[in-house]
């Protein structure tokens, strides 16, 4: 069917489709991940459209997860594992050995499935990532906290308590907290490893108000287990298995009409 | 797309057959119903109208039913994909059924009235009408139960058929009417019989719409053929002559 042909309901989910997907912000290039002689993922083409929400579903062990760890080079961490191909963004491959890691990881950050606040003050947590990269007078460094923790949606309940320790907030609150943390050096990307996985429903929601709030300036990406939750937060959907991109397409086209079989059985629950 | 393995959860799976059987089950009551009605009326057959009558409280319950287990469903399982498009298509269906059930209805009230008048005319037209919507009906209901899209594009293509047989009736009739004012009670009975038949055709076509959109998880290619053009008919007296 046509775009003139849908009723204004459909073409406005439809804001979500192929179509309105935007230019790629990062492009990953035949990408192939070794943990030593294992290859975690072979082949990876795949376009991070720039400030919209890329969601990654698939089964434990797919992929996923290790290509967001790609994607800021966390890996370099460990010895043994390697990448190969190209993450293109602004021109550069961010896979080449000559890459500033610091600076990558302050234009990619990165939250993960349990909260990790430092052990430090709140205001501590945001400041601490900030002084790494930038040198701030203390009202510039005041008006930073601020601004991340009211980006974050944590300021109304933080303000007052900015000086007592993280570990006293609530899981919720330090997910949060964690988010704040990772936008105060202004990235243009986030990576969400499970970000809410370890929440209640109702910080769950929160979050997921965040990421909607959030992709008006980051591009984000995010690994989920919980189908509704890409089909909510995502934009575009890619569905990993066995470390191949299986399929790839808009949140509405691969939630109510995937092309593929595979993808079809494990977003409706008959993967055997 | 091949068939898909099933669920892994049994349950989700069970309560899927259900759904599938209960919309099947309906399917075949409201063919039953239409088919009494048409007796009804072309064989002027009491017993079948007053049968077709009765049966639809039960339609209503079954729709009640389907509408209640949908709304379960949905709430319970958040389907996904091609359960979820046959969720709602199941959902849509009953709710077509339900109204093809009430149109059978109509026509079978109006053959008892018609049963009092003589019908001086042949019902050729409505005869041949009321099998090709009956043909559709049990088609579209085949096409239901089966995931048979082949047999909703049927469907789809023969209700024009229907259409240009309702044009030509309308037209008939009116002639009727002026060719003698005491065909006028029969002949206005006769035309929403017709009317009826011509909208469980377009039910029909509905659900075939529904099917293709549950199992290939697209639209049908182009817009159905729409055509009632009743509408914008006129038949005018033929001009006395001049004694």
């Amino acid at each position: 069917m046509n775009e003139t042909q849908q009723p204004p309901a459909i073409a406005a989910m439809q804001a979500r489709s192929a179509e309105a997907l935007r230019e790629a912000r990062i492009s990953i290039r035949g990408v192939d991940f070794f943990y030593g002689a294992n290859k975690a993922l072979k082949g990876i083409d795949l376009d991070l459209p720039d400030r919209q929400v890329t969601g990654m579903i698939g089964p434990s062990g797919c992929g996923k997860s290790t290509l967001l760890r790609v994607l800021n080079r966390m890996y370099d961490l460990y010895p043994g594992q390697r990448a190969e191909g190209q993450v293109l963004m602004d021109g550069t491959n961010i896979l080449d050995p000559g890459i500033d890691l610091n600076q990558l990881r302050s234009r990619v950050g990165m939250v993960f499935q349990k909260p990790t606040p430092f052990p430090m003050t709140i205001y501590e947590n945001i400041a601490f990532g900030v002084k790494l990269h930038e040198k701030l007078s203390k009202s510039a460094m005041d008006e930073r906290v601020e601004w991340s923790l009211t980006r974050a949606a944590l300021w109304e309940e933080a303000k007052d308590r900015l000086n007592t320790s993280a570990m006293g907030l609530s899981g919720g609150q330090q997910q949060r907290l964690c988010i704040a943390r990772t936008i105060a050096v202004r990235p243009d990307v986030i990576l969400l490893d499970e970000p809410t996985s370890a929440l209640d429903p109702i910080s769950t929601l929160k979050i997921e108000e965040l990421i909607d709030e959030l992709k008006r300036d980051f591009t984000i990406a995010i690994v989920t287990h919980n189908m509704q939750q890409a089909a909510r937060c995502a934009d575009q959907v890619a569905f990993f298995y066995l470390g191949e991109l299986v399929e790839v397409g808009s949140a509405m086209q691969m939630f109510t009409a995937p092309r593929l079989k595979r993808t079809q059985e494990y977003i409706t629950g008959r993967f055997g | 797309m091949s068939e898909l393995a099933e669920h892994i959860v049994k349950s989700f799976e069970q309560e899927l057959a259900r759904l599938r059987t209960l919309i099947t089950d309906m399917g075949g009551m409201v063919e039953r119903q239409v088919a009494l009605a048409c007796a009804a009326v072309l064989d002027r057959d009491g017993e079948a109208a007053s049968q077709a009558v009765q049966a639809d409280p039960a339609v209503d319950v079954l729709e009640r039913e389907a509408e209640q287990f949908v709304i379960r469903l949905l709430a319970l399982r958040q389907p996904m994909a091609e359960d979820l498009r046959h969720i709602v298509a199941a959902l849509k269906i009953a709710a077509e059924l339900e109204r093809i059930g009430d149109y059978a209805k109509n026509v079978a009230k109006r053959s008892i009235v018609l049963g009092q008048f003589s019908v001086p005319f042949p019902l050729s037209g409505l005869s041949n009408m009321s099998r090709l919507v009956q043909e559709n009906l049990k088609l579209v209901i085949d096409a239901t139960g089966e995931n048979d899209t082949e047999k909703a594009l049927e469907v789809w293509r023969s209700d024009e058929q229907i259409d240009d047989i309702y044009n030509a009736l309308f037209r008939e009739l009116i002639t009727y009417m002026m060719e003698d004012p005491r065909n006028i009670t029969p002949c206005a009975h006769l035309l929403f019989v017709a009317k009826n038949l011509e909208r469980i055709g377009d039910h029909a076509t509905n659900i075939a719409e529904m099917v293709y959109y549950a199992v290939k998880g697209e639209p049908m290619p182009d817009g159905r053929p729409k055509g009632d053009s009743s509408a914008y008919a006129v038949v005018r007296p033929q001009e006395q002559k001049a004694p």
